[in-house]
């Protein structure tokens, strides 16, 4: 489930910095004129990255008077898409998927090792501050299941060791090596190629 | 099987690079203008003779959807939006084409484009997807360096410009008018049709929109011809399709193949067989997670195309092949399928909205045999309830997969949930709420 709860530590201000004023402008070109509104999504993500991964309602009222429309439409949008995070997430945040894909292949057992390694709760702040975890829907990576995502990168083909491994990683602060992580290459069968063979070897 | 020369996709596995250098030595780009230049409508006539059939689940005919869109611009515009929210769960092919085979897509775009009189093209890609979209940036920003799209694009004389926009997780989102909600900046809730967005679109303009796959094979279409693809897969459910196979099988992997290849031959041959044997094979969903599952003796002989499947009350979808073995849980798999449409929900029906919780909370409970012999019968009353009665097709999507269940493995669940409908005082059933009254230490009053 996202995190819809909104949180009760809100800052007072919140404002673009001058690079990402440059790029909500861009932002806003790419629809036609009047039509700014639609550009809130994306004002979202931006302000989401510039404020350490979640969403306060300053920068909220912010979008909305950029793109001059009401704050209660900013507010609609932000809480029912779930990628927006209405509360401080870890530094890295791990969004496992138990869609029944992933499910069949295991993923609970990656949800064990997340409680046990990050902390007991669903969207609780592990004790050295770093990271948070949450179960979500399917990402589209069922091919590679069971996968984590943690912040813009998918982790592939994974078990509890070498997720606890990928843990322990982020625990020191370090960005672990996305893909698989089972050494196979993007989508094709593992090991024994049936299609497209002549191209691998050319 | 297919023959490697015959697949679209060729660089699917990314052996040969996705740079628009690369994909040109693979036959992209290649004669764009001429086609254009050819003229709207030969391009949808040799699309229709195609019989190149959507494909992102509903199975529409391509040609036909086009030529839906006015064929004179009026005062107002005309877009063309592409939807790459893949979320369909068992689905992950569109993923490839935009990471892979970005090219492919941004020229089918330009070609459908031209034939639907949009300027203009939204690319709407999941949010999740974000290193994929980057990808896509790339190739596009590669593509307008080279004048391949842009002002003119491929000298054309066509204008044409492309943007990415993301969405933010929500499933609902694919729908196609909800897309349009979401890409105005709004709630992605579907809207009523008719008017169909053909018509009435994206902030009120004529819009067609396809799935990425669907238009990613056009270029290839009219660049090899109608017939040749017509003269793959089966009457009616021609040409190549991306499968993806994932679940309790040995190789899961996304496979090019040909419409109408049987489900046995996809599994054993590509993904290296059930685990444990074929014979240990429950079930399967053939078209991701909306789609009702077929059982092991269907699953032996079934074709994979749309009119073979819907045959069998099921439907090809979009091609992701759940396979479920006999070490899972049947019911409880589902309980999680339901799980996911429980959350996906948009909220604005009634039916969808609170019968996607019952359905769920039902599963469950049979799942760990709590559940009474009676309630089988009334969770199909609940599908049934949802089905039809919703402004989208997310209220089929959510009680098909529970039918299917229903349908198959009905024998099942009454084994594991065969308490006597009427509550019986020995059976301590958590959920019913006047249980209590049967009880004698509550039913008397104490003073």
């Amino acid at each position: 489930m996202s995190l819809k709860k909104i949180s009760k530590d809100q800052p007072e201000k919140f404002e673009f910095n001058d690079r990402n004023i440059e790029l909500a402008k861009k932002m806003i070109n790419n629809y036609p004129e009047g039509k700014q509104q639609s550009a809130v999504m994306s004002l979202l993500y931006i302000a989401q990255r510039q404020n350490n991964n979640w969403i306060p309602l300053a920068a909220m009222k912010y979008i909305a008077k950029f793109l001059s429309m009401p704050y209660i439409k900013v507010y609609e949008v932000a809480t029912f898409y779930s990628m927006y995070n209405l509360t401080p997430v870890g530094k890295f945040f791990y969004q496992v998927c138990t869609t029944t894909p992933c499910m069949l292949r295991g993923a609970y057992k990656l949800v064990d090792v997340c409680k046990k390694k990050i902390s007991n709760k669903e969207n609780e702040i592990s004790t050295d501050g770093n990271s948070s975890w949450m179960e979500v829907e399917c990402l589209g990576a069922c091919i590679n299941a069971p996968m984590i995502q943690i912040n813009d990168e998918y982790y592939e083909d994974l078990d509890e060791k070498k997720l606890e491994n990928i843990i322990e990683q982020t625990m020191k602060g370090k960005t672990p090596k996305p893909g698989s992580y089972r050494g196979r290459v993007n989508s094709e069968p593992e090991n024994n190629r049936t299609t497209l063979v002549g191209i691998k070897n050319a | 099987m297919l023959e490697d020369k015959d697949r679209i996709f060729q660089n699917l596995y990314n052996d040969l690079g996705e740079d628009v250098e690369s994909s040109r030595k693979r036959g992209d780009w290649k004669d764009t203008n001429e086609i254009i230049l050819k003229g709207r409508d030969w391009i949808i006539n040799e699309i229709k003779s195609s019989e190149l059939r959507g494909r992102g689940g509903a199975g529409f005919p391509t040609g036909l959807k086009w030529s839906f869109a006015p064929k004179e611009v009026g005062s107002r515009p005309h877009y063309l939006v592409i939807n790459a929210d893949e979320s369909e769960p068992g689905t992950c092919k569109d993923r490839d084409i935009l990471r892979f085979e970005p090219h492919k897509l941004i020229e089918g775009c330009l070609i459908a484009a031209y034939t639907v009189n949009a300027h203009v093209c939204y690319i709407y890609i999941r949010g999740e997807y974000y290193n994929e979209g980057q990808k896509l940036q790339k190739a596009i920003d590669e593509a307008y360096s080279q004048k391949l799209i842009g002002k003119n694009a491929s000298n054309t004389g066509w204008d044409f410009d492309i943007y990415i926009h993301y969405g933010a997780g929500a499933y609902i989102c694919g729908e196609e008018t909800a897309l349009l909600e979401s890409l105005e900046g709004k709630k992605g809730q579907p809207r009523l049709k008719p008017p169909f967005p053909a018509l009435i679109g994206l902030y009120g303009c004529p819009t067609i929109i396809n799935n990425v796959e669907t238009i990613a094979v056009v270029p290839t279409i009219l660049k090899r011809g109608a017939k040749w693809f017509s003269s793959l897969g089966k009457p009616k459910n021609t040409g190549t399709k991306i499968f993806c196979i994932s679940g309790n099988v040995n190789r899961p992997c996304n496979v090019e193949e040909e419409m109408g290849i049987p489900l046995k031959e996809l599994i054993e041959k590509h993904a290296g067989g059930v685990i444990g044997g074929w014979e240990n094979l429950k079930a399967i969903i053939p078209g991701g997670s909306s789609m009702p599952m077929l059982p092991k003796e269907i699953c032996e002989t079934i074709k994979m195309d749309f009119d073979s499947l819907v045959e069998q009350k099921s439907g090809l979808g979009t091609a992701g092949i759940v396979v479920i073995n006999k070490d899972q849980d049947i019911i409880q798999c589902m309980a999680r399928i339901a799980r996911f449409y429980k959350h996906e929900s948009c909220g604005q029906c009634t039916p969808c909205r609170e019968g996607s919780g019952w359905m769920w909370r039902m599963l469950e409970r049979m799942a760990k045999g709590e559940a009474s012999r009676e309630e089988v019968d009334m969770l199909m009353d609940v599908t049934k309830q949802i089905e039809g009665h919703t402004i989208c097709a997310f209220g089929e999507g959510s009680s098909w997969p529970v039918q299917g269940l229903l349908r198959h493995f009905k024998k099942e669940i009454i084994k594991r949930n065969n308490f006597n409908p009427l509550v019986n005082k020995d059976n301590k059933i958590p959920y019913l709420v006047d249980q209590h009254l049967l009880e004698k230490d509550n039913a008397e009053i104490k003073s």
